[in-house]
C-alpha cells in the first residue's frame, strides 16, 4: 500500500508538545462538579463563557426578521456580516480606527486566518518572527503545511518580557545564519500567554523596524476585546494612524487577524477574518478562503446580534467586568500560595510564576513539576517551555473557562499542594542534615552544602 | 492538442528562468549559422558558439540572484510560452509556473536587500482572474437575468448551482431551524455548540451524514461514521487529500475534462501535479485504460511519482457515470501500480435517468485487501443546495489517511450551529426521502427539456444521467477547430446570446468545441428564453460557415 506524504506523518506540526498532552490526560479525567469531582480541572484552554451572549444569540433566532434574512439567501454569504463585524472590531478600539469591509476576508476560524496569511506571505526558506513566548499552536499553524520556519525573539522576565531592538536584531541575524529570509513579524497583541498589552513604545519600535527592513507585521489582535483593565489597548493601526503612515509603504504590510472565539466566546462558530490593506493579499487570501469560508447560516445568525450596537456596547462592558473579577480573584487565590504572576491585563489567562516551586533553574525540572500539578494537584495548565519560554518556571494558567466555584476549588488544591511541597521540602532538607551530621566518613563540603540549600530555600518561599 | 501537454512540461522547472535563457540564445544561434556557413569556416564556427555559452551561463547565474530583476526581463521573451499568456488557462497555468520553487533558497544564499515580495504562490492571481470561468462570473452579477426585472440581463448557465429543490429546504428550515439549534426551547443548548468542538466534525453529525449519504445512494451502501472526516465544504476536502497522500512534486491523474477548481485544491498550495488523462467523444469521453496506463508511463519518464487518480462520479462536467466494470477495472489499475484512487462523489444525489450509480464504496465492500487505497469525497453543496453552509466529507477505509486528515480540519472546521442545524435536518427521513425524490424527478425533466432545445438548435449532448448540466457539442458552430475558435464563440454567447456558458478549454478538453450549460440554476419557463438567445448566435455562425 503507497504511504502518505511527509507532511502527513511528519511531527513539525507541534501536536506532541506538552500543551497538548495535558489537554489529553484532561479528557481522559474531566472534572465535574456532580459528577467526577476529582477529576482535572482544566485550565490550559483559553475559552470565554460569558451567558450574556448566548442570550441573545437565541433572542435574535426567534426574531422573525432575522428568520426571513436567514432564509432567503441561504446560499450566500452576506455584506451585513462584514460589516457588522468591522463596526464591532471599530468599537473595541474606542471607535479611534475604522476599518473597510473591502479589506477584509472572513475565515473559519483564526487558526485558518492565520494559515491563510502565512501561505499568502512566506514559503519554504522564508521564516517570521515571533516574539517568545507564544502561543504554542503556531508551530502548527504557521510552519505545517506553508514550510515557513519560525525563528524567536527572546524575551526575558528582566524587562517583562517586553520586545526590544536587540531582541529584534538579534533574531533577524539568526534567521540569517540558519540561511532564512525574513518575511516579517508575527505578534499577538494582547499577548498570549503573558496576558498584556503592547505599549505603544513597543509598537513604535516594532513600525520602525519593519520600515527599516522593509517586511510585514502580522497582528493577531484575537484577545482585543479581553482588556480589562489599564492601561487600555492600542491597536496597530492606531499607531501607524497617529503617525501619519497611510500613505506610505508600510500601511500595506501591517495585516490583522481577528476573530470571534475568544471576545465572544463563540469558537464553536468558526468565524475569523484577515485584515490587509494591500489588495493583492486581500485578493489572494480572499482565493484561500475557499478552503475555510464561513458558513453563511453562522454568517446570518450573528449578523443581527453584531449589528445590535447597544448589545455589543453592553456586552463589551460586562466581558471586561467579568473577566476583572476573575482574575482578581484567581490572583489572589495565587497568593494565598505564595506564588506571583506577571502583572497582567488582559485576556483569558495569567502568566504565573512558579520559578521558586522548581527543584532546579532547568527546563527539566519544569516538566516535574508541571506533570506533578497535572497528575496529582489535577489542574491542567500549560508549561512555559511549550510556549518556547526562555526562562524555566513560567506557566499559563486560564480562568475565563470555569466557574466561580470551580476556580475556587483550584486555588485550594494549588495552595495545598504548594503548602505540603514546604513541609516535603523542609523535612527532606532536615533528613539530610541529619544523615549528613551522623555519617562521619561524609566530606565536609556535602554537610556545608546541605545546610546551604536549606536555608535557601526558605527563604524562597517568603 | 499539445497544447496542455506542453505547459505540463514546462511546470516542474522553473519557467521564467527557462524562458529567458531560451531566448537569448535563439537570438543568438540563428545569426552565428550564418557566420559558419557563410566565410567564418569550422573553427570560428566552434569558438564562436563556445564563448557565447560560457557568457550565457554567466548571464543566467547573474539573473538567478537577483531574483526580482529577473521576472521583469524575462516578461518580454515569453515565445516559448504562449500557454501562459492564454486566457483560457492563464490563471492557472502562472500558478503552476511559479509555484514551488524550494530548491532555489537552498542553492545560492538570498540577497537580503530590496523590498520583501509576498509569497510566489500570490503572484498569478490578480493577472489570473483572466480566465473565461471568472470573467463570466463577473457578467452575470453586474447585469443578471431577472424574468421581470431584467429581461435582457446575463443568464447564469455557467455555474454548478442546484436550485431546482431549493424551496423543500427553505421551507424546512422555515418551520424547523429556531427549534433545531435551540433544541427544545426549554433549555438553552446553545452552550453546547458555541464552545470548541471537534475540529472533525460532531460524532452525531458524522452518524446523520453517513446516513444521508446511504439514502441518498439508494442504500446500496452503508457508510460507517467512524470513517468520516467533516470539512469546511468539499474544497478543503480534495486540499486535504492532496496533502495527505501527496508530496510537493508528485502527481495525480485526472481524467479531462476535468472540474476547473481540481485546478485550485489539488496542485496550489500543496505544490502536487496534475496529469491531464485525455478522454475522448468516441468514447463518449468514458475513462479508457489504455490512456491511463499511457498517462501513468509518460509520468514515470519525467520522472514524476504518480500517487493516485482522481475521478467524478458522476462526471463533471460531463455528467456520465462509470460503470461497474470500469470502476472494478480502475481499481485493478490502482492496485497494479500501487496508487490511491480518490472518488468525488459529491453529485450522488442528483443523478436522473435510468443507468445505475455506483460507489465506489461499494466496489471495495467485498474486497478487504484494497480498501486502504480508495478514498471519497462528498458534500452538500450540491445534493442539498447548500453551498452556503460549507459542509464537505472525507470517507476512507485508511486509519492512517483519517488520522492525518483530521488533524488537518482545523484549519477547514464547521461551524458548530450549522452542525446542529443539519443533524436535525437529515435526521428528518422523511423530508430526506422527499428531497431526494423531488430532486431527481425535477433534475430528470429539466435535462430532458433542455436537451431537447438544444437539439432543435442542431446541438448535440453527450447522454448523460448525473450531474444538472449538459455537455453540449458545439464544434460545428465555431470559426475554427481551436481554442481560439471555442473561446471566440464563448465570447459571442457572452455578449451577444448572454448567456453565461462554461467553455470545455478551462475544462481542460482534449477537443475543441465542447460547452458545458448547467440548467439547475433555471425554471422551466426560462428554457425557450435561453434557446432563443443561443438561436441568435448559432444562427450567425451557420451562415458564416
Amino acid at each position: 500500500m503507497g504511504l502518505l506524504s511527509r507532511k502527513a506523518t511528519c511531527n513539525s506540526h507541534g501536536q506532541d508538545s506538552s500543551y497538548f498532552l495535558g489537554w489529553q490526560e484532561y479528557e481522559k479525567n474531566p472534572y465535574d462538579e456532580t459528577k467526577n469531582p476529582k477529576g482535572i480541572i482544566q485550565m490550559g484552554l483559553a475559552e470565554n463563557q460569558p451567558k450574556t451572549q448566548m442570550q441573545q444569540v437565541s433572542k435574535e433566532m426567534a426574531n422573525p426578521f432575522s428568520k426571513n434574512l436567514l432564509f432567503s439567501k441561504i446560499t450566500m454569504a452576506i455584506p451585513e456580516f462584514k460589516k457588522a463585524l468591522v463596526d464591532f472590531m471599530s468599537e473595541i478600539r474606542g471607535n479611534k480606527v475604522t476599518f473597510d469591509p473591502n479589506n477584509m476576508v472572513l475565515t473559519a476560524g483564526a487558526t485558518s486566518a492565520n494559515e491563510t496569511l502565512m501561505f499568502c506571505l512566506a514559503e519554504q526558506g522564508d521564516a517570521f518572527l515571533l516574539p517568545t513566548p507564544y502561543y504554542p499552536g503556531f508551530d502548527r499553524d504557521l510552519k505545517w503545511r506553508t514550510g515557513a520556519e519560525i525563528v524567536p525573539i527572546q524575551c526575558s522576565s528582566s524587562n517583562r518580557f517586553k520586545i526590544t531592538e536587540s531582541a529584534l536584531e538579534e533574531a533577524y541575524q539568526q534567521a540569517h545564519k540558519k540561511n532564512l529570509r525574513v518575511k516579517g513579524v508575527l505578534i499577538t497583541n494582547p499577548s498570549n500567554p503573558l496576558g498584556t498589552t503592547m505599549s505603544r513604545a513597543e509598537l513604535d519600535l516594532l513600525i520602525n523596524f519593519i520600515t527599516a527592513k522593509e517586511i510585514h507585521l502580522i497582528s493577531d489582535e484575537i484577545y482585543s476585546g479581553t482588556v480589562f483593565s489599564s492601561p487600555g489597548f492600542v491597536s496597530i493601526m492606531e499607531v501607524l494612524k497617529d503617525r501619519q503612515l497611510e500613505n506610505t509603504d508600510v500601511w500595506d504590510r501591517v495585516h490583522i487577524v481577528y476573530s470571534l472565539s475568544k471576545d465572544l466566546g463563540l469558537p464553536g462558530f468558526r468565524v475569523g477574518a484577515i485584515y490587509s490593506n494591500d489588495p493583492i493579499v486581500v485578493a489572494a487570501a480572499t482565493k484561500m478562503s475557499s478552503f475555510g469560508l464561513v458558513s453563511s447560516q453562522t454568517q446570518y445568525l450573528l449578523s443581527a446580534m453584531l449589528s445590535d450596537k447597544k448589545f455589543t456596547k453592553e456586552y463589551l462592558s460586562k466581558n471586561k467586568k467579568r473577566l476583572l473579577k476573575r482574575q482578581n480573584k484567581l490572583v489572589s487565590g495565587l497568593e494565598k500560595a505564595g506564588i506571583s504572576i506577571l502583572e497582567s491585563n488582559a485576556g483569558l489567562f495569567c502568566w504565573v510564576d512558579m520559578r521558586h516551586l522548581l527543584s532546579s533553574n532547568t527546563f527539566e525540572a519544569e516538566m516535574e513539576l508541571w506533570k506533578r500539578i497535572v497528575y496529582d494537584v489535577k489542574l491542567n495548565i500549560s508549561p512555559g517551555s511549550s510556549c518556547h519560554c526562555t526562562e524555566p518556571g513560567w506557566f499559563r494558567v486560564c480562568f475565563a473557562n470555569m466557574s466561580e466555584d470551580t476556580l475556587k476549588l483550584a486555588m485550594q488544591r494549588l495552595k495545598s499542594f504548594v503548602d505540603s511541597m514546604n513541609v516535603n521540602d523542609s523535612n527532606k532538607s532536615h533528613q539530610e542534615l541529619k544523615n549528613a551530621r551522623k555519617s562521619r566518613s561524609r566530606n565536609k563540603w556535602v554537610f556545608r552544602l546541605s545546610f546551604q540549600s536549606f536555608h535557601d530555600r526558605e527563604q524562597d518561599e517568603r | 492538442m499539445t497544447r496542455t501537454r506542453f505547459s505540463r512540461k514546462r511546470s516542474p522547472e522553473p519557467e521564467k528562468e527557462k524562458a529567458g535563457g531560451g531566448g537569448a540564445v535563439m537570438r543568438v544561434i540563428v545569426p552565428l549559422q550564418g557566420v559558419v556557413q557563410g566565410s567564418g569556416g569550422l573553427v570560428l564556427g566552434s569558438i564562436i558558439p563556445c564563448a557565447l555559452f560560457y557568457f550565457l551561463q554567466f548571464y543566467l547565474k547573474r539573473n538567478r540572484d537577483d531574483p526580482n530583476d529577473q521576472n521583469e526581463s524575462n516578461s518580454p521573451s515569453q515565445t516559448q510560452n504562449p500557454t501562459t499568456r492564454s486566457p483560457s488557462s492563464g490563471q492557472l497555468t502562472e500558478l503552476t509556473g511559479l509555484t514551488r520553487t524550494p530548491s532555489r533558497p537552498l542553492l545560492s544564499p538570498r540577497s537580503h536587500t530590496g523590498p520583501v515580495s509576498i509569497s510566489g504562490r500570490v503572484h498569478g492571481i490578480v493577472k489570473g482572474s483572466d480566465s473565461p470561468y471568472y470573467v463570466g462570473l463577473r457578467r452575470v452579477k453586474e447585469d443578471q437575468y431577472d424574468e421581470l426585472g431584467n429581461p435582457n440581463g446575463v443568464i447564469q448557465l455557467g455555474l454548478a448551482e442546484n436550485k431546482l429543490s431549493l424551496e423543500l429546504v427553505k421551507d424546512w428550515l422555515a418551520e424547523n431551524a429556531s427549534h433545531a439549534i435551540l433544541g427544545n426551547g426549554k433549555e438553552l443548548s446553545i452552550s453546547g455548540i458555541a464552545t470548541y468542538q471537534p475540529f472533525d466534525g460532531l460524532m452525531e453529525f458524522k452518524v446523520t451524514v453517513a446516513g444521508f449519504m446511504s439514502q441518498v445512494m439508494e442504500n446500496a451502501v452503508s457508510f460507517n461514521p467512524s470513517q468520516i472526516v467533516l470539512t469546511a465544504g468539499a474544497t478543503p476536502a480534495i486540499e486535504i487529500l492532496s496533502f495527505c497522500l501527496a508530496d510537493a512534486g508528485n502527481a495525480f491523474l485526472v481524467p479531462t475534462p476535468y472540474y476547473p477548481g481540481f485546478d485550485r485544491d489539488v496542485k496550489w498550495r500543496t505544490g502536487v501535479e496534475i496529469i491531464h488523462v485525455p478522454c475522448r467523444s468516441a468514447d463518449n469521453f468514458n475513462l479508457s485504460i489504455t490512456a491511463l496506463d499511457r498517462a501513468f508511463n509518460q509520468a514515470k519518464k519525467r520522472g514524476l511519482k504518480v500517487r493516485g487518480i482522481i475521478i467524478s462520479n458522476p462526471s463533471n462536467p460531463v455528467g456520465n457515470l462509470p460503470s461497474r466494470e470500469s470502476l472494478y477495472t480502475l481499481l485493478d489499475f490502482a492496485r497494479e501500480k500501487n496508487i490511491h484512487i480518490i472518488s468525488n462523489e459529491i453529485l450522488a444525489g442528483c443523478t436522473h435517468g435510468n443507468e445505475e450509480f455506483v460507489s465506489m464504496a461499494e466496489i471495495v465492500d467485498h474486497e478487504d485487501v484494497d480498501r486502504k487505497r480508495v478514498h471519497i469525497v462528498y458534500g452538500l453543496s450540491k445534493d442539498l443546495s447548500l453551498p452556503g453552509f460549507r459542509v464537505g466529507v472525507i470517507y476512507s477505509f485508511n486509519e492512517e489517511v483519517l488520522a492525518a486528515a483530521k488533524k488537518l480540519t482545523r484549519f477547514s472546521s464547521i461551524s458548530a450551529p450549522t452542525q446542529r442545524l443539519l443533524i436535525s435536518m437529515l435526521s428528518d427521513s422523511k423530508f430526506v426521502q422527499t428531497f431526494i425524490t423531488t430532486n431527481r424527478e425535477r433534475l430528470q425533466r429539466m435535462y430532458v427539456q433542455f436537451v431537447a432545445g438544444l437539439k432543435k438548435l442542431g446541438i448535440g449532448c453527450i447522454k448523460s444521467s448525473g450531474g444538472f448540466y449538459c455537455w453540449a457539442d458545439m464544434s460545428g458552430f465555431i470559426s475554427s477547430y481551436s481554442e481560439k475558435g471555442e473561446l471566440e464563440l464563448w465570447d459571442k454567447l457572452l455578449n451577444i446570446a448572454k448567456v453565461n456558458v462554461t467553455p470545455g478549454s478551462c475544462c481542460h478538453c482534449i477537443e475543441p468545441g465542447w460547452f458545458r450549460f448547467c440548467f439547475a440554476t433555471l425554471t422551466e419557463k426560462d428554457i425557450p428564453v435561453v434557446m432563443e438567445r443561443i438561436q441568435k448566435v448559432t444562427e450567425t455562425c451557420k451562415l458564416k460557415s
